[in-house]
């Protein structure tokens, strides 16, 4: 039986607003199938221009392939198969949930009785059934989050990409949060990409990828990152590859 | 593309643009408000000044109403697809834009989807103002209400790709006030939407030059035309050629190989 691809595969990946400043500089690292991967990196790293390039808002030099599929060359196939929670809100704040999850069920081609069956697992799952018909404006920033989750999910992705999920959630609704990806992770149908510059927001069996002035400084599973480091903590290996403290919690 | 899924993403597309028009009361009023103010006290203040002779496709002398009703029209179109460009770029910055351009389809098939959803909502906005018009003396055959749905669209349509343009060219929701001084305002003031073009000849001919020219003009007098039952082939042509322009470029603005997205970083 073959292999199955990883859930992302990034290969040697380039990008410059302009001609003197590289964004990104051959960067290349996989996600495998169900694993739960944090791109950690400081300012500036290049984290939201990899997220741009992945989700093909630009397009740079190099390959990326989304569960074997290659965005450049098939990028309708490769877009189907990910979700995307985006750093900023992107909710229709005057539509009711179920509308925003509607439009999102429609642009992936869900409509009718699939479309409301799958809205109402995913809102069930996340907890936020009961608040299907309230506009968006009236949810807390943490209920917020778990709609643009739960849009993510809606049409059964096999990536999940999340570009700093947590920024603006207080302490509980941002552990409800990963400790929600990583549970669907777990589970085996997903794997989740998501940045951080938040060491508590990842577990001792995730993967880390570490970007730094546009290029990967290390990856593999947290406790190999920190062995290679030579260092007793994440947090440790972070500031000795990067030059700058974590933020924890 | 899957027929199946471009259908049910327009319907979405289409449903979402519908919802937010009729979400938002004082954007309606306001759409409505504008050009019947025009046409109720500008109209009747200026019809001795202004009169108009007879000219095609009109065959008597017209009321000063009936002169302005169809370059109203055109500004409805224009203020509202401006209007849906301007929420495009407020799209950008709170970032719902890029719902729409991570889905799995074409990335110029969504963009004309949302451009359709702007025009058709538009469309609604001149039939209203049309069926207020009419108790306003303000009567074309029919007919030509029908029959000026196409012009109303390609105008729409040509106004809405110069609005998809604009908004992949302008990184902040303040530039887009810039955009009604330097856009729209020159766009209606120098065009025949208020004036005859000979009108203007007689006082200035760089001035003639300019409003022939302009491509509002053209789907001005492509939809006066339709309302009278007749087609403007010179004008469809301007209109559909000045649409390809715009169209073109906006694409290449939100091609995410060689766009501005890229090249400003507007995605991030």
């Amino acid at each position: 039986m073959s292999e199955r691809p990883p859930a992302l595969r990034v290969e040697g990946v380039s990008f410059a607003y302009t001609k003197c400043i590289k964004a990104l500089d051959r960067v290349s690292f996989t996600v495998p199938q169900a694993s739960f991967t944090g791109l950690l990196g400081p300012n500036g790293a290049g984290k939201t221009t990899l997220m741009a390039l992945v989700t093909r808002l630009f397009s740079g030099t190099g390959a990326i392939e989304v569960a074997g599929r290659d965005l450049a060359r098939d990028p309708c196939a490769a877009l189907a198969t990910m979700g995307v929670v985006f750093q900023r809100p992107t909710l229709d704040l005057d539509l009711t949930v179920e509308r925003n999850l509607r439009y999102a069920a429609a642009l992936y081609g869900l409509a009718g009785r699939e479309a409301e069956t799958r809205i109402s697992a995913v809102l069930e799952r996340l907890g936020v059934a009961d608040r299907r018909r309230a506009p968006v404006r009236t949810l807390s920033g943490g209920l917020r989050r778990r709609v643009e989750l739960a849009r993510a999910l809606l049409h059964g992705p096999s990536l999940l990409i999340l570009d700093e999920p947590t920024v603006g959630l207080d302490i509980d609704s941002r552990r409800a949060l990963v400790e929600h990806v990583h549970a669907l992770c777990r589970e085996g149908s997903l794997a989740a990409l998501w940045t951080t510059h938040l060491v508590d927001e990842l577990a001792a069996e995730d993967r880390v990828v570490v970007l730094d002035r546009g290029r990967v400084v290390a990856e593999g599973t947290v406790g190999e990152v920190v062995r290679a480091a030579g260092a007793s903590s994440l947090a440790q290996a972070y500031h000795r590859l990067t030059g700058r403290q974590m933020v924890a919690e | 593309m899957n027929l199946h899924h471009a259908r049910r993403a327009f319907t979405g597309i289409l449903l979402r643009e519908l919802l937010r028009f009729f979400g938002q009361r004082e954007r309606l009023l306001a759409a409505l408000v504008r050009p019947l103010i025009w046409l109720f006290v500008f109209a009747a203040g200026f019809r001795t000044i202004l009169g108009v002779s007879i000219q095609p496709p009109y065959e008597t002398y017209v009321l000063y109403e009936v002169y302005i009703a169809p370059g109203l029209c055109g500004m409805i179109l224009l203020f509202s697809t401006m209007q849906g460009a301007l929420a495009m770029v407020y799209d950008q910055e709170m970032g719902s834009m890029r719902v729409l351009l991570v889905s799995p389809l074409p990335r110029w098939y969504l963009l004309a989807c949302k451009l359709v959803a702007i025009v058709l909502v538009a469309c609604l906005q001149v039939y209203v103002f049309l069926g207020i018009a009419r108790f306003w003396d303000v009567d074309p055959p029919l007919w030509g209400y029908l029959a000026a749905l196409p012009a109303f669209f390609a105008a729409g349509l040509m106004l809405g790709a110069l609005g998809l343009l604009l908004s992949s060219l302008i990184q902040q929701l303040e530039s887009f006030a810039g955009v009604m001084n330097f856009v729209i305002f020159p766009m209606f003031f120098a065009s025949s939407a208020l004036y005859p073009l000979w009108r203007m000849r007689e006082s200035s001919e760089l001035l003639y030059q300019i409003c022939a020219f302009n491509p509002f003009t053209h789907a001005v007098e492509l939809v006066r035309f339709a309302l009278y039952l007749q087609v403007a082939w010179s004008e469809l042509a301007w209109t559909l050629g000045w649409t390809t322009l715009f169209l073109a470029t906006a694409l290449w603005g939100y091609s995410p190989v060689k766009g501005f997205l890229a090249r400003t970083g507007k995605g991030e």
